[in-house]
């Protein structure tokens, strides 16, 4: 042993005697050195950003969110307008981003779960035609899949006057998709309502169902049942109600159409773009998901008698989901993340409306910046919070 | 049928399997065929390719022209043979600038010679093979430096602004510079997440989170606009190192958390094996646990690789002249205005040979370092 051939360590010996072969002294040393030179970073840091402020006479405050911003956005889902304050175009660029993510994520998931099963179909010619599309996209940047992206919508399809239209209701033009807008009348609230009691009873029947087949091994059709109520409940009560909702058309009024609600290249652009970008990383997952689970599963429920949709159901898909929901939630983070990119083809996000913009109105650099990162922060940790919660929901209990 | 032979049983020849059960035709019928699922998705894919294949086929190559001055000699000869494609002379003429960027005319043997010292300091890396490789890495390890004085200049050679750098060629200055300094760089941020200290692990817990919180892109604009503030009054400094830190800290900490992971695979009876043999925690990381940690982690490292390849358009933002930039900072020339198609895919094509071509090289690498275990 190394010890013998030194002197045993001691209270009594010199302090550098101990920090170097005395492994609790050291450690505490080599914290104590850690902290030190991050507070050393940090106060040079920001000593030099309040001399440099100071010298430029600019200081460090948010007052600036509560002047005008002076600058229109095209796309916003709250009222606002150039002479609204800086604190609202960010909650406008707050809200697009969401908007972005939250669709993003939900076409992603559909067209990666998609994807992901097709790459381990038995049919060849599909299978190759999944792996190549994934391939490319998977190697190709996602900045220039937007681009490549907005460039179609805004360079091939036509200008609102001879705009592709679908049944004259939805049109496709360069400017945007034009759909109907529906407006809701006060009745409406009575088909929310709805809407909401048919969630709860799927959750209540969910669980009575499970409870019904624990102590008698009777099974119910649950997904059907539940569709039905989620889908029939509200449908009905919308009739009884008196159809409370009309669709406002989009019309061709001039060089453009007015009314309905529109899509906008940059958004259509973005999320397309994101989503299809991330659904190409999702299917891989799901493959490696679901290949990762080993085929004596399949064999041992085949065994059991269990039928080939229960197995899937039963034995292969909640094993699957242990390994493909981590990545999962990490491919989710990377979509809210990439939305920043909107600023390349001037979708009003957080990054372009109070980092691009503001920043370059007002001047403060340090406060845009600190609000950008703090809310992409927030994003971030409150996904991964969610997704954790899901994780250990889901994982294997092991004794 | 007048005489039928006949067999004791159990002396009859095998036969051949039925003619549609093997060959190309049993392939098919299984493959392609094999049950009403599959004959709808075979009709489906193959009315996709159909639509999909000819016309970009079409685009990409028949109808495309390799030769002109402008867009407009290209535009009159597709209206000659009245049909619709790529102008791919515009790529052919600028080909220089998606080299090079805007680096000196006369100075441009440096990059190329840049570029094979690359290639030469990545074969023993890469390659294990290689005849006295040992030596070799010391000559890898110097590599980067002649690199750096080669493309910025000075001592002897005519000093080169960096903000003459682009095209291609700042993407791999970006991207290898990143690769680089982030692996030992993230390993070092890995160690210290595991490590027993509180508090140098808490620094780099929040190190990590922080940075996989926020966008690359916020990341480079703190770079271009405010870094100028954190540093003594009078300093200045260049946008380029200031970008490459940024890549660099930015997939360190994706490597970090990539590294843990292969760090968590390890048992824990290899660090109590280590610890019992009297290893010192640094002998113990280096001979027992990282290069198994860093084994299963190949994948994962060579994909964060790959997208820190690919992120490095995104400095475009703040006005680095890449690929992406160079090709839209000359579409504003009147001659060739509208051709952004071309240069898309002309970029993208770069991008899938780098990226692709590490992907595979990270398949061949698992496939060698994968011992046993394998069915």
């Amino acid at each position: 042993m190394a010890a013998t051939s030194q002197e045993p360590v001691t209270e009594r010996q010199p302090l550098w005697y101990r920090v170097v072969y005395d492994k609790e002294t050291r450690s505490v040393a080599l914290q104590v050195l850690t902290i030190s030179l991050l507070f050393a970073f940090f106060f040079f840091i920001i000593r030099n950003a309040v001399v440099n402020l100071e010298a430029i006479g600019k200081g460090y405050s948010f007052k600036f969110l509560w002047e005008p911003s002076n600058y229109d956005i095209n796309q916003t889902l709250i009222e606002y307008d150039s002479r609204s304050p800086h604190w609202r175009a960010t909650i406008v660029g707050i809200l697009n981003t969401l908007l972005v993510a939250v669709t993003g994520v939900i076409i992603a998931t559909i067209v990666g779960f998609i994807m992901g099963v097709l790459r381990l179909s038995h049919n060849w010619l599909i299978n190759r035609i999944v792996y190549v599309y994934i391939e490319y996209v998977r190697n190709v940047p996602v900045l220039l899949h937007i681009l490549l992206v907005h460039g179609v919508i805004v360079n091939t399809l036509p200008r609102p006057k001879n705009a592709i239209s679908i049944d004259d209701t939805i049109f496709l033009t360069n400017r945007g998709f034009y759909t109907p807008k529906p407006l809701f009348e006060p009745a409406m609230w009575a088909v929310f309502i709805a809407f909401l009691a048919a969630i709860g009873f799927t959750w209540w029947f969910r669980r009575y169902a499970r409870k019904v087949q624990d102590a008698t091994g009777k099974i119910y059709p649950v997904f059907w049942i539940c569709t039905a109520a989620i889908l029939l409940g509200p449908l009905l009560v919308f009739f009884i109600a008196g159809s409370p909702m009309t669709w406002e058309m989009a019309e061709l009024k001039g060089f453009n159409f007015k009314g309905g609600l529109v899509l906008r290249p940059e958004y259509l652009a973005l999320t397309l773009a994101l989503a299809l970008y991330t659904a190409a990383f999702i299917a891989e997952i799901v493959r490696a998901g679901i290949q990762a689970i080993s085929h004596g599963q399949t064999e041992a429920a085949f065994a059991l008698g269990i039928k080939p949709n229960r197995t899937m159901q039963l034995v292969i898909i909640p094993q699957a989901l242990r390994v493909i929901v981590p990545p999962l939630s990490s491919q989710y983070l990377n979509l809210t993340k990439n939305s920043s990119l909107a600023i390349a083809i001037g979708y009003m996000d957080i990054v372009a409306t109070i980092g691009g913009i503001s920043l370059n109105q007002t001047g403060r650099e340090m406060e845009c910046m600190t609000i950008v990162l703090l809310l992409y922060l927030s994003f971030s940790l409150s996904i991964s919070a969610f997704m954790n919660w899901y994780n250990k929901r889901i994982k294997l209990v092991e004794r | 049928m007048s005489e039928q032979q006949t067999y004791e049983p159990g002396t009859h020849p095998d036969l051949p399997p039925p003619p549609n059960m093997v060959g190309i035709i049993g392939w098919i019928r299984e493959n392609l065929l094999g049950s009403t699922t599959n004959i709808v998705l075979t009709v489906l894919s193959v009315y996709l390719l159909w639509v999909i294949v000819p016309p970009t086929l079409n685009w990409l190559f028949f109808n495309a022209v390799f030769e002109g001055a402008s867009r407009d000699e290209c535009r009159a000869v597709m209206a000659e043979e009245g049909v619709k494609g790529a102008c791919w002379a515009f790529i052919g003429q600028r080909f220089e600038l998606f080299v090079y960027g805007f680096y000196p005319e006369t100075e441009r043997w440096r990059v190329n010679l840049s570029f094979i010292l690359m290639l030469a300091a990545l074969v023993p890396v890469l390659w294990d093979k290689t005849p006295s490789r040992n030596k070799m890495m010391i000559g890898s390890a110097i590599a980067p430096f002649v690199i750096g004085w080669l493309l910025i200049g000075g001592f002897g050679l005519e000093p080169v602004p960096t903000d003459k750098f682009g095209g291609f060629m700042l993407t791999l200055v970006i991207g290898v510079t990143g690769i680089v300094g982030s692996l030992p760089l993230g390993i070092l941020l890995a160690l210290g997440r595991q490590s027993h200290l509180p508090a140098v692990r808490i620094v780099c817990v929040a190190f990590i989170e922080f940075i996989r919180g926020v966008p690359l892109i916020t990341l480079l604009f703190v770079a271009s606009t405010m870094l100028n503030y954190f540093l003594p009054p009078g300093t200045t400094f260049d946008l380029l190192l200031r970008v490459l830190i940024m890549v660099t800290l930015f997939s360190a900490a994706y490597i970090a958390e990539v590294v843990r992971g292969g760090l968590q695979a390890i048992p824990k009876g290899q660090q109590e094996a280590a610890d019992s043999m009297g290893l010192k925690y640094w002998q113990s990381m280096r001979l027992i646990i990282l290069p198994q940690a860093l084994k299963i982690s190949i994948p994962g490292i060579v994909n964060t690789f790959i997208g820190l390849y690919k992120d490095t358009t995104l400095v475009i933002i703040i006005g680095l002249l890449d690929p992406l930039g160079v090709g839209r900072a000359s579409l504003a020339d009147t001659k060739w205005q509208g051709l952004s198609t071309e240069v898309y895919v002309f970029v993208a094509l770069f991008f899938f040979v780098s990226c692709i071509s590490m992907a595979r090289y990270s398949l061949y690498l698992e496939n060698k370092l994968h011992t046993g275990h394998k069915r």
